[in-house]
């Protein structure tokens, strides 16, 4: 497919690449190459979906078969700058996880799962994050934040640039 | 018994605990090079079955007959599947193993290995540990670097490749089944069995799937022996002959309304009383507990006069819970609600059944809905009837599932209806007074219209 015409850099296709010789099977690479694909358009548009799948010599219905069993990848449109998962399970909750959600709701005028209107944050909310000994907790991109207050909830998301 | 040395938290407070020179400075990787110089893989086999290790990660599988399940001279590959996809409430042992002490997790990982001749280890790590993810991934290259990874290992006969594949956020790939379809690349359904794994898994090739803290407790087993570890814990109950006993050290995560929550490591049999009393500090703000879960969220619940009970891998069986689970006790004090409890529960199983089998798919959603609609205020007596009916029909224990989710997800409703059916019949009666008769469902509140 000419250049112009391509969702998936060369760059992005060589990252996928990278990870063939780990398996016996190019299907095993679907996962890695969603999260490549995620990390970088912070999505799975349905045309990344049929150049994952011609580069894994599946069919594209098997990527999305496997892309829409989790409900982690966004197809219609990128998540915000930085997506912030906040626990809802049994250990937060006990200590106030709920409250945090909905105060975060309020202040960035977001539904669980919105993005703010100026694109910077994606509130989410997570099932157990692994992290009940400092709960209520949340992980906003690749750092946990622990033993949230609504206060210190929203100001960990002011900071997020 | 003498007294209780950690072994497996034992580095995790040092400086650059995560580090493989700390870890070789704390007698790291002794262990490897012991069992690669003295024992052929059938005695580490031996040596593990000898020890009497039941699986962490949930069912309490007896480790060594996991692998002795694997073909006799199959010509390979064997694979390796590490399960750190932890993802049952309240449990986060694994995730400190990970980031605190990755080479102790990698070890354990290369001896069995060794054992079932497995020459590719894939850990399947949970997306939301992004800390663990950079602690694996540098350890793993530090030991490439060192040769305890790669071809010869050591110079003896041995090769081996670890790789960690990242899910993405799903409960049900912590089902073994479910987890190696996941890395195949397909919908994380899980298989029907048998095959078994050992037998035909990833791939389709024999497979051995170990939670990392039984990987851990394998390093801990080769370096001190097993007569060190059947030395720990709970003998096997006399008058059970099929009872492998509940032997060695054990995480307990602490979570929930207690003064210090954390990851505590004692003998396998402890009570969950002095679990809370001794290394949680007790319950938080002078409060009492009304109930405690004993093993994560799908163990169901220990009303407060149950607290006495072991946690060893029989002890909350005999109070009617599903099991020790994950050991991961978590503290509902005096004023919490019990229907609260049951709420959420029931929104964590039915956001994470994977939706393959009809009567756990339908069972949790059906579950929550009546849930949202008691907590309403339009609850019926007769709908605790229905919801029993549920619990007591979903599962594999009744037959009708592919996997155990859904007995997770009945447990809790059991234990919480027949345990506390009076705070149940009193919230129903204050809030429906009238008794109104409705079984319409309620609109879902804004927050939990999402994430679908």
């Amino acid at each position: 497919m000419p250049v112009a015409d391509r969702i998936l850099t060369d760059e992005t296709i060589e990252s996928i690449r990278a990870y063939f010789p780990r398996y016996p099977t190019r299907q095993a690479v679907t996962l890695p190459a969603l999260h490549v694909v995620n990390d970088r358009l912070r999505c799975v548009p349905r045309e990344a979906v049929v150049e994952i799948a011609e580069l894994l010599g599946l069919a594209p219905a098997e990527v999305q078969d496997t892309l829409s069993f989790y409900g982690f990848f966004r197809q219609d449109a990128p998540h915000g700058r930085t997506r912030v998962w906040v626990c809802r399970s049994i250990c937060c909750a006990l200590r106030g996880g709920e409250e945090v959600i909905d105060h975060l709701c309020h202040t960035l005028k977001v539904r669980p799962g919105g993005t703010t209107d100026d694109g910077r944050v994606t509130l989410e909310v997570a099932e157990c994050l692994g992290a009940c000994d400092f709960a209520p907790c949340m992980l906003a991109g690749q750092s946990l934040h622990k033993n949230l207050t609504n206060e210190s909830a929203a100001e960990v998301i002011d900071r997020l640039e | 018994m003498t007294q209780f040395e950690p072994v497996l938290l034992a580095r995790v407070e040092q400086p650059n605990s995560h580090t493989l020179s700390t870890y070789e400075a704390a007698g790291g990787f002794a262990a490897l090079r012991k069992v690669l110089g003295e024992l052929d893989p059938a005695g580490v086999v031996d040596l593990v079955k000898r020890s009497n290790l039941r699986g962490r990660g949930g069912a309490g599988f007896p480790t060594g007959l996991k692998w002795t399940f694997l073909p006799k001279d199959h010509p390979g590959p064997i694979y390796m599947c590490v399960n750190a996809d932890e993802s049952e409430p309240g449990t986060f042992n694994n995730r400190i193993l990970m980031e605190e002490d990755p080479h102790q997790v990698l070890e354990g990982t290369i001896i069995a290995c060794y054992a079932t001749r497995a020459t590719t280890a894939y850990i399947y790590l949970r997306y939301e540990y992004p800390l663990a993810f950079e602690r694996l991934e540098a350890a793993i290259a530090e030991c490439y670097a060192a040769g305890y990874l790669g071809r010869n290992i050591l110079g003896h006969d041995f090769s081996l490749d670890v790789y960690v594949h990242r899910g993405a956020a799903a409960y049900i790939c912590g089902e073994e089944t479910g987890l190696i379809e996941s890395l195949e690349g397909k919908r994380a359904w899980p298989r029907i069995k048998p095959p078994f794994p050992a037998v035909e898994g990833l791939f389709r090739k024999p497979t051995v799937v170990n939670n990392v803290e039984t990987l851990c407790c394998v390093t801990h087993i080769a370096a001190r022996g097993a007569e060190w570890f059947t030395s720990i814990g709970v003998p096997p109950d006399p008058s059970n002959p099929r009872d492998p006993g509940s032997f060695g050290p054990k995480l307990y995560c602490l979570s929930g309304h207690v003064n210090r929550p954390g990851c505590y490591e004692a003998p396998l049999g402890i009570t969950c009383r002095q679990l809370i009393d001794e290394f949680g500090g007790g319950v938080w703000k002078g409060r009492k507990a009304k109930a405690a879960i004993p093993g994560g969220i799908s163990m169901g619940l220990l009303a407060e006069s149950e607290l006495d009970t072991p946690l060893d891998f029989a002890g909350p069986v005999r109070a009617g819970c599903l099991g020790l689970g994950t050991a991961a006790v978590v503290v509902l004090d005096e004023t919490t609600s019990i229907v609260d409890f049951l709420h959420n529960s029931a929104r964590f199983f039915q956001h994470e059944s994977c939706g393959q089998c009809t009567p756990c798919r339908e069972g949790t959603a059906w579950a929550l809905s009546m849930l949202e609609r008691i907590r309403a205020g339009r609850g019926r007596l007769r709908d605790l009837e229905l919801l029993l009916e549920i619990a007591d029909s979903i599962g594999i224990i009744p037959g009708t599932t592919i996997c155990g989710l859904a007995d997770g997800a009945a447990w809790p409703m059991k234990n919480a209806i027949r345990k506390f059916r009076g705070e149940f019949e009193e919230y129903i009666r204050r809030t429906n007074p009238a008794g109104a008769e409705t079984a319409e469902p309620v609109a879902a509140m804004a927050m939990e219209s999402v994430h679908g």
